[in-house]
């Protein structure tokens, strides 16, 4: 507005700001609005403590386009939210989640909800402010002590002297006959300050200046790189009073912070002194006789079976024969560097006694790895018994057959 | 005039008309030289607990988190549980504004100011919660989706950060919402203040708000948006933090009538502490002729109402229990009846189910000291409700090697003190320095209902 005409016209009395009317009802201020707008005004206004019914009609205020606005800004914070979300974990930083999609409109909904509602509420507020012209520090109307009673109980109108209808006495008349129990003029408020003063200006501009640091910071920390180590705040989660494995202890003379066993001691269960159990071997050499200990029996077979569809199967298949997913797998991918798992049924792992495929499944072989920590050793002997009958099942005469067994398949051929 | 101030709550209000009463009757309050020496004494305590806040904060940063009695399988403890118990009671404030609001509720004018203000100190309090739970509190900004030297966004697929989005939105709505309806009012206090000091300050608040009809035009338009904006955040943002436990498979947690249950639960807690603070608020203040008793046996009401349905979300829990066939559903929730933590099931259930059904008798639905036992009995068995879901179904999960019984320590309860300490000290800052009740608000609705035109 115009401040500096205001300046240079301090030297006389004060120029006329308009005319306040005062009422004592709410029905009164209407009666008296609808006067002062029939009467053709342009540049006026009501004031009440609260919204009064009806008021809007009486002076001609058209709707506002707040909620216009207002959906705008929900549009944006939703178009925000789902572009931003959709940029920073589909495009920008893609993250696996359980093997879920990178970008699924549902696990997105509640936060572009959120935001929708964020930016709506935002916009109501700060677009109400800003179509009321608010904040305004200083009014004509502050200096009137009666008028602050608009704020309490009272009710009023403002005809202002900027509007081509004004004429004093005219509309001091036509206020007066409106209903109003009081009418005063209202000088121009000359001496409040209507610029922001230039100290809390700096300090605005500094402030804004400033804020703009943490982001050129972090801007500058993306594009470079640094060899300093991570600056810690509270570092005793980093640098814990605790010895780790595979670390340096200068208590002990080998300065380990892992100690071995002690010489000549065994942990519980471990003993392992049954050669034949433990190792396949009798006498230094590969048994060709199950130990004592694994009965051959039906039980010891379905055991066998069970765990050698759980361990065996993924590369040397159901059967045996060396086609299971992981080789199928590696042989469609045709790296080159793939070591076929064996064919277990064939004549020259027959042949080998089963104290060494014992050994086999317990240690390994070429690129099979050993099972022995993962299989006790009972279970692998039973492994190693099924493998027998696996076998056995390949390479079958029809004299291995029963009676039964050979007469059914003469007659089903 | 300091003595007679003390007292010029019980004398009748100044002013020729009855708008102009009602204007003396509620600013009175924060204009007065000295509050009433029952303020003095709730706030010494209030500011005592708060210490005890700052006191066990600074002590968990300076140790860590195993000050609390956090331990695996139950990893989330009184943490989560103060977070959701105050987010909870944070419900009741943009309920009574924005819902009654819209369904044209005249009553929610007399307290829709003190529950609103109730609302942001509550989910102040609940804030603090998950940002201190977290272990590593120099790094809760990782929450945000601030650009870093990491290159790394946030998770947005995650409910809890879900969660950060919700429960800030709620806050910053909430403040916007509040500060909305406060401006009139403001302009009141400046309009009436003695002394530069206040002047300046409700006047750099009010920011010029002089009550021209054309800015209540725009104002009322604002309000009724923000207030139709605010119900489906309400309803959004308990879902919300029940998806935290909804979208796990742990039993217990993995149910799909989550959502409307906290909801319910939310604003059953809400309202009764929203009658916990107005029953003493209004005494001290002399508020009884705006506060009115009708108004206290509506909010009772709806107390009684969404207590039945957090009951029946109770029994629908159980029913699904045995109903989906799952026996490690309904392990869980035989273990909960009857389990270690049997306990604080039935607390809950005392607290939430059985007490409120008093309320079916005008007698007690009218009584301030029955409203006072019962209201005071619903927080305590909501605190325990979230306690319950959170704690029993952790600590019987699938692996019963890990099962384990959580006890809390010290730390624990003296963090859950002082966020009450902080609870405390912002609402009776508010009820000294800002209108309690909604003026502008009130006396639109005393002209509309007694003949202004």
């Amino acid at each position: 507005m115009s401040e500096a005409p205001k300046k240079t016209k301090h030297t006389g009395p004060a120029p006329l700001h308009g005319l306040l009317a005062e009422y004592e009802t709410p029905n009164a201020l209407i009666h008296g609005a609808e006067k002062v707008r029939n009467a053709g005004f342009r540049d006026w206004d009501t004031f009440s403590p609260f919204p009064v019914h009806g008021i809007d009609g009486a002076m001609g205020i058209k709707a506002t386009i707040l909620p216009w606005l207002i959906l705008g800004g929900g549009m944006t914070g939703f178009t925000l939210a789902l572009g931003f979300q959709w940029w920073a974990n589909g495009v920008d930083y893609p993250f696996l989640i359980s093997g879920k999609p990178y970008w699924s409109v549902p696990a997105n909904i509640p936060i572009t909800f959120e935001l929708t509602v964020l930016f709506a509420a935002l916009t109501a507020v700060f677009g109400m402010l800003a179509l009321n012209k608010l904040p305004q520090p200083a009014h004509p109307l502050d200096l009137r002590d009666r008028f602050s009673r608009a704020t309490d109980d009272r009710f009023y109108v403002l005809v202002q002297a900027s509007d081509p209808a004004f004429d004093e006495r005219d509309t001091r008349a036509l206020l007066e006959q409106s209903g109003a129990v009081f009418v005063e003029e209202v000088p121009e408020d000359a001496a409040s300050e209507s610029e922001l003063p230039r100290g809390i200006l700096y300090v605005l501009l500094i402030i804004a200046a400033a804020s703009t640091i943490p982001f050129a910071m972090a801007a500058y920390a993306r594009e470079s790189k640094t060899t300093k180590t991570r600056f810690d705040i509270i570092p005793d989660m980093d640098f814990q009073q605790k010895f780790k494995g595979q670390r340096m202890n200068t208590f002990f003379a080998d300065k380990r912070a892992d100690r071995p066993e002690l010489e000549g001691t065994v942990a519980v269960g471990e003993l392992h002194d049954d050669d034949h159990l433990y190792a396949g071997k009798v006498n230094g050499s590969f048994a060709r006789t199950f130990p004592a200990a694994i009965k051959i029996d039906e039980a010891t077979m379905n055991r066998g079976r069970e765990r050698f569809g759980i361990y065996c199967t993924p590369c040397h298949g159901q059967v045996g024969e060396g086609d299971g997913m992981v080789h199928q797998r590696a042989t469609s991918l045709a790296e080159g560097t793939w070591v076929p798992p064996s064919n277990i049924t064939e004549e020259r792992v027959r042949l080998i006694p089963v104290g060494e495929l014992f050994n086999t499944v317990t240690n390994g072989v070429r690129n099979m790895p050993g099972y022995g920590h993962q299989i006790p050793a009972e279970d692998r002997w039973a492994i190693i018994l099924y493998v027998r009958a696996l076998q056995k099942s390949r390479a079958a005469e029809l004299k291995d057959l029963s009676e039964q067994e050979r007469e059914s398949l003469i007659r089903g051929g | 005039m300091a003595a007679a101030d003390y007292e010029s709550w019980y004398q009748p209000p100044k002013g020729d008309s009855e708008i102009a009463k009602l204007t003396d009757v509620v600013l009175r309050v924060a204009e007065a030289k000295r509050p009433p020496i029952g303020w003095y004494v709730a706030f010494t305590l209030a500011v005592g607990m708060l210490g005890i806040l700052g006191i066990s904060i600074a002590w968990l940063f300076w140790t860590g988190i195993g000050v609390w009695g956090n331990m695996h399988p139950v990893v989330w403890a009184w943490d989560i549980t103060n977070f959701v118990f105050w987010v909870g009671i944070g419900h009741a404030g943009t309920l009574i504004s924005a819902i009654l609001f819209l369904l044209r509720q005249p009553w929610r004018t007399a307290i829709n100011r003190a529950a609103e203000a109730m609302t942001i100190f509550a989910v102040m309090c609940a804030l603090i919660f998950p940002g201190i739970h977290i272990g590593r509190p120099w790094l809760p900004y990782w929450m945000l989706p601030i650009p870093n030297q990491m290159n790394m966004w946030p998770q947005f697929r995650s409910p809890l950060d879900w969660d950060v989005f919700a429960v800030s939105t709620y806050f910053t709505v909430s403040l916007l919402f509040w500060y909305v309806g406060l401006i009139p009012d403001l302009a009141s206090l400046r309009d009436r203040a003695t002394t530069t000091i206040r002047r300046f300050v409700y006047g750099a608040f009010a920011m010029g708000w002089r009550g021209s009809s054309r800015q209540w035009h725009r104002y009322e338009r604002a309000y009724l948006i923000l207030a139709a904006l605010s119900t489906p955040l309400v309803l959004s943002v308990h879902s919300v933090v029940s998806f935290d436990f909804a979208t796990a498979q742990l039993p217990g947690w993995h149910t799909t009538i989550f959502p409307p249950y906290f909801v319910a639960g939310a604003i059953f807690s809400g309202f009764a502490m929203v009658v916990t603070l107005l029953v003493p608020a209004r005494q001290f203040f002399g508020l009884k002729g705006v506060i009115e008793m009708r108004h206290l046996e509506a909010m009772n009401k709806v107390i009684l109402a969404t207590g039945t349905m957090v009951g029946y979300a109770y029994a629908m829990e159980f029913f699904i229990a045995w109903y989906g066939g799952s026996p490690y559903e309904g392990f869980i929730f035989f273990n909960r009846a009857f389990g270690p933590y049997a306990w604080a099931y039935w607390t809950m259930v005392s607290c939430n189910v059985i007490f409120p059904q008093l309320y079916w008798f005008k007698g007690v639905r009218t009584s301030l000291v029955g409203m006072m036992i019962i209201n005071v009995l619903v927080n305590v068995g909501m605190w325990f409700e979230r306690f319950v879901i959170i704690a029993t179904s952790l600590h019987r999960d699938f692996v019963p090697s890990s099962w384990g019984y959580y006890i809390p320590t010290k730390w624990d309860f003296l963090t859950l003190t002082g966020s009450f300490g902080l609870f405390f000290t912002l609402f009776l800052l508010f009820c000294r320095y800002l209108p309690m009740v909604a003026v502008a608000e009130v006396k639109a609705q005393h002209a509309h209902t007694h003949g202004g035109h």
